[in-house]
């Protein structure tokens, strides 16, 4: 049994909202850097140029990447041999989410009640997703989802029927119709299989693997690299000004699902795809 | 074509504006997004006066990042033009010449844009660090309630946009998406 106070959760949760607005990580860069090399469109060359130079000033300045400093997804892998101290898990972690988004002049953009729309002004509450998991320790992966992209998300009810071209049809259909609006070159997580809300969580999930890293089912890996191809086939380019670099990756989780199903989540992310990771 | 133009402007302005072009603007713009619009248009529905003189002016649907002290604003790029379509063509028609951007626009949005000549311009999504390089200053003159969502007039220098919406009708987005797909993608 391992010990954990929740000062310690409030405080990671804290400097992980600040880290994920002004860095993304490597494999990030180096996708943005490799696809401006690639990009046939000489405007889309400076769309994403001027990409790389964003994330040097957000860097140097300690100015937000994007002013869309989004809305805190969390994941939450607890191991059981774990005790938390101190608190409530989830108290502390809205409370990191709050004193991130504050004290590190992130924006505000949660709003209270999805009619009435009044802002809770500190970004809280932010959407958890716990798993309990062997051994004694907890892994955060903390993801601040922008909404330019979030709202041209699509879940798809298949049938099985459908098989894998439907699959194929309803990616390419997600990405076509989400086009300028997600701010592209985007990374395209998608989730198949489970009910209706696994397969939206697998597509989240998805979102937080590297851009280098493929499905270990090799049959997905497959459909993951003839899907990019086929997405930067579609002319949509950098900034959705056309070229050659629609997305920089296609991220896909599968799970098993019912007899009557084929399920089909498809998030999108635009080239601001923010997370890290802390193991306590 | 690389053009800079001054802003407010006028229709001889929006004239030489054509689709694709790039363009840095210098001058005064005003930020508005959702619950500014909502706002805005309701005070156009009860027949009350706009916050500000929208008249030959240019909006910049943008909502901000906080300022860190001694900077005239935090991260500012464009959000999403679309949602604030259904409000759109009543400010074109009140002499609205720009809008800043990114994303689709409605038929009639497109329309209205060129019933009362004025541009719709895109401005990089996601780098909204490296706009607000381009932004002098920022002042909230209404709706102070609405945090990041409240009306900011802005000194803007250089700030790079493009042409997507020119007021011929011609659409960017497009004509772009054509000519850069690929046999077998459709």
């Amino acid at each position: 049994m391992k010990t954990i106070h929740v000062k310690e959760i409030i405080e990671n949760v804290k400097e992980m909202c600040i880290e994920a607005n002004h860095y993304l990580t490597d494999d990030m860069k180096q996708a943005l850097k490799q696809s401006e090399k690639k990009e046939k469109s000489p405007l889309g060359k400076q769309i994403l140029a001027q990409l790389e130079d964003n994330l040097k000033i957000a860097a140097e300045d300690m100015i937000p990447t994007c002013q869309d400093t989004g809305m805190a997804v969390i994941f939450i892998e607890i191991g059981q041999e774990v005790y938390i101290e101190g608190g409530i898990l989830t108290d502390a972690v809205n409370e990191g989410v709050r004193q991130g988004y504050v004290e590190g002049y992130l924006r505000k953009s949660v709003v209270k009640d999805p009619i009435f729309r009044e802002n809770t002004n500190d970004n809280t509450p932010a959407v958890i997703h716990y798993d309990i998991v062997a051994g004694d320790q907890i892994k955060i992966v903390l993801a601040p989802k922008g909404f330019g992209s979030e709202n041209m998300s699509r879940i798809f009810m298949l049938k099985p029927a459908d098989g894998i071209e439907g699959v194929k049809n309803a990616i390419l259909t997600a990405v076509k119709d989400a086009g300028p609006n997600a701010c592209p070159p985007m990374v395209v997580g998608v989730g198949i299989g489970g009910t209706f809300e696994k397969c939206a969580l697998l597509a989240k999930k998805a979102l937080t693997r590297s851009v280098n890293e493929y499905s270990p089912i090799s049959y997905i890996s497959e459909l993951e690299e003839e899907l990019l191809k086929k997405i930067n086939q579609l002319g949509i380019g950098p900034g959705g000004l056309g070229g050659s670099t629609t997305a920089l990756a296609v991220n896909i989780n599968t799970y098993p699902t019912h007899i009557a199903g084929l399920p089909v989540a498809v998030n999108i992310c635009c080239h601001v795809n923010r997370h890290c990771v802390r193991v306590l | 074509m690389k053009k800079t133009i001054t802003v407010p402007y006028d229709e001889e302005t929006v004239k030489q504006l054509c689709s694709g072009d790039y363009v840095y603007l210098t001058g005064t713009i005003y930020t508005a997004r959702d619950a500014a619009h909502k706002r805005m248009y309701e005070a156009l529905e009860q027949g009350k006066e706009l916050p500000f003189d929208i008249k030959n002016n240019v909006i910049y649907y943008m909502g901000p990042s906080p300022a860190r002290k001694g900077r005239p604003i935090g991260s500012a790029g464009p959000t999403t033009a679309s949602r604030m379509d259904k409000y759109t063509p009543a400010l074109l028609d009140l002499g609205l010449k720009g809008m800043i951007g990114k994303g689709k626009r409605t038929e009639e949005v497109r329309h209205a844009i060129v019933q009362n000549g004025a541009v719709y311009f895109a401005a990089v999504g996601g780098a909204g660090a490296l706009l607000s390089k381009s932004i002098v200053s920022s002042e909230i003159i209404a709706y102070d309630d609405l945090g990041t969502e409240a009306i900011r007039k802005l000194q803007v220098k250089n700030f790079p946009v493009i042409v997507v919406i020119d007021s011929k009708g011609n659409n960017l987005y497009e004509i772009a998406i054509k000519e850069y797909m690929e046999d077998g993608s459709a």
